[in-house]
């Protein structure tokens, strides 16, 4: 039923629908509606058939799904930023042991200094730890990857990420389609495990592994997630096909026909660039945009033939690596081995920065004139910056840089007297 | 066309609850809606900031309503705190949390060229203590501010009152919304009256 909600709160009730046997989690902004809502469910008997359990820490909310996902029940947790870096060790380990686990992260920034707004860098700091990564646009695209992510998970027997932006997404309330129970059922099977710790049939899951086999194993979890780039647009069909939505998906791409200009992003911000790029193809500006769903695996081949034909390709996004530049940028220039465009990687949206329509419009014209440097900082007080690198050149005891940041602009830190 | 709303209070007043109610009341008029608080440090009584976007088609756009069509003020002290006025359009509507008028409230200057009937003030705090016992204003300035501006109905109102709240808060806040909604309305049209004359 289309219901105007929090997406949070959509979120919630389209987990519960999915029957999660165990959700185990601890409380971190902007994470915590979503937690709290399916606590709320499984005490008043919305959610049957679940067991809640309270954890002390992120690093326990990890271990908890890994265990209860080792005895073959649907598992379930959420978390944001630091939440997510203080479970790493046990992040690594659900995809190593090759649990099916689901988690939400409402992405938030990375401390110090400590922000509880938007952007991917928690996301991007486990790109590589071997879950899959699902990026939603809005707050029904978050709702429906989790129905996507439980069943895209279990079949093949590893962890999934479904990312939404926190605040912007979790905390802004507009009208979602929460499906029926029934049509939830007809889409996501009972979990059958291909491993489970039984008492019956004991086995052990976790063994020590040396060279002999490491780099199979390894390799394993490689060739899973290179099977699911054929299994999620297949599930995004089938999901069509029930929900009469479409939704999920490797790539998706929006006025890239002819464009000479493709713009990449991930996540909500694609909304705010579709309505520029609507604005600049009004003016017979040739420009379109891809957002990329799957992060992880990363759509290499369908990225490739999406900006074949275009001649350059600027990618909008939400974190970077301190010392080299983008990372989303890096991964799309690989998809362009075969046919290499100038490539710009954009630096936009750091800790809930607002990424303007204004300033996206502004950035769209400079690429199209090839004026922009390889790595640009949307919207970069110059001013800010260039004030504490002199302080720094003239002054030994600079002080700490955010709060000297904070005296400059004029608000009020955490200086005492 | 889309019509967009900022509505400025203070943290512990309702504002996010104010802007979440005025995009329910349109969602059930079978309009798109967006809601969303600003992304600040909210602490009690510190000013925030909440936003709503309606609109007939589906809403995509994220960033945060600098140019809003009508503005909702919870508390008339962030006048001298706060850029409530920041990009409102010309001729846009103004609702403000008082008992006094524009005229008492020093803003006619701010507001020449402007329809009179599009700067209201109402009451909100008085009302909201007459008929919930707690000042909590953003129920009563939300319905009046569909008196104004014609955005949602009071029925709508009533309903996204009822989807956010039970029992005697909503039923409170319900009589709330509609006393307030009546002394808007007059307001409004006494302000109308005065200009076709």
């Amino acid at each position: 039923m289309l219901k105007q909600c929090e997406g949070s709160h959509a979120v919630a009730a389209t987990v519960a629908l999915c029957r999660p046997e165990v959700i185990c989690a601890y409380p971190i902004s902007p994470q915590t509606h979503i937690v709290e809502g399916l606590s709320e469910m499984v005490r008043d008997g919305t959610l049957q058939n679940c067991e809640f359990i309270n954890v002390e820490s992120e690093f326990a909310a990890m271990s908890v799904a890994i265990g209860s996902s080792a005895t073959g029940a649907r598992s379930y947790t959420a978390t944001a930023s630091q939440g997510l870096l203080f479970m790493a060790e046990a992040v690594w380990n659900a995809s190593g042991l090759g649990l099916p686990i689901v988690m939400t992260l409402a992405n938030r920034a990375i401390g110090a200094p400590i922000n509880i707004w938007n952007d991917h860098t928690d996301a991007m700091s486990m790109r590589d730890a071997g879950w899959l990564q699902l990026f939603a646009e809005n707050n029904q695209e978050a709702a429906d990857l989790h129905i996507q992510a439980f069943r895209l998970a279990e079949e093949l027997s590893l962890p999934i990420m479904v990312c939404m932006d926190g605040f912007i997404l979790t905390h802004a309330y507009e009208g979602v389609d929460i499906p029926t129970q029934a049509q939830v059922d007809a889409y996501l099977p009972p979990y059958e495990p291909r491993q489970v710790l039984d008492p019956r049939e004991p086995v052990s899951i976790g063994a020590m592994v040396g060279p002999e086999a490491f780099t199979e194993v390894r390799y394993l979890a490689h060739a899973k997630q290179m099977q699911a780039l054929k299994l999620i647009p297949q599930l995004a069909e089938e999901f069509q096909a029930q929900f009469g939505r479409d939704s999920g998906g490797l790539i998706r791409t929006y006025r890239t026909e002819d464009a000479e200009t493709v713009v990449v992003a991930l996540g909500s911000v694609l909304g705010t660039i579709k309505n520029t790029i609507d604005d600049l193809r009004e003016e017979g500006r040739k420009i379109g945009v891809l957002g990329i769903t799957s992060f992880r695996p990363f759509p290499t081949a369908a990225i490739g033939e999406a900006v074949r034909y275009c001649e350059r390709v600027v990618v909008v996004e939400k974190s970077f690596a301190v010392g080299v530049g983008g990372i989303v940028s890096r991964d799309v220039r690989t998809a362009m081995r075969e046919h290499p465009h100038p490539i710009y990687a954009v630096i936009a949206g750091l800790g809930g920065r607002a990424i303007t329509k204004d300033s996206l419009r502004q950035l769209f014209l400079t690429v199209m004139d090839d004026k922009l440097e390889a790595l640009t900082f949307l919207d970069l007080d110059w001013n800010a910056v260039n004030r504490e690198l002199e302080r720094e050149r003239i002054t030994r005891r600079s002080g700490p840089i955010a709060e000297n940041l904070l005296r400059d602009l004029g608000v009020v830190a955490a200086r005492v007297g | 066309m889309m019509f967009q709303v900022r509505i400025h209070g203070r943290g512990g007043q309702g504002c996010v609850t104010g802007a979440e109610m005025l995009s329910i009341a349109a969602f059930l008029e079978g309009k798109h809606a967006q809601a969303f608080p600003s992304f600040g440090s909210e602490r009690t009584g510190a000013p925030v900031v909440a936003f709503c976007r309606i609109s007939d088609r589906e809403i995509r756009l994220r960033e945060p309503i600098m140019q809003p069509d009508g503005l909702i003020i919870q508390d008339p002290t962030l006048l001298h705190q706060v850029d409530v006025f920041s990009g409102l359009r010309p001729d846009g509507f103004v609702l403000i949390n008082s008992k006094k008028n524009f005229d008492d409230l020093g803003l006619s200057e701010r507001f020449g060229g402007w329809h009179h009937a599009h700067l209201c003030t109402v009451p909100a705090t008085e009302i909201a203590m007459e008929h919930i016992g707690r000042p909590l204003p953003n129920a009563i300035l939300l319905a009046g501010f569909a008196a104004m501006s014609g955005a949602v109905s009071l029925d709508s109102v009533h309903a996204a009152i009822r989807d956010k709240f039970s029992g005697k808060v909503a039923s409170g806040n319900i009589s709330a919304a509609s006393a307030a909604y009546d002394f808007v309305k007059k307001e409004k049209e006494d302000y109308d009256r005065a200009e076709a004359m």
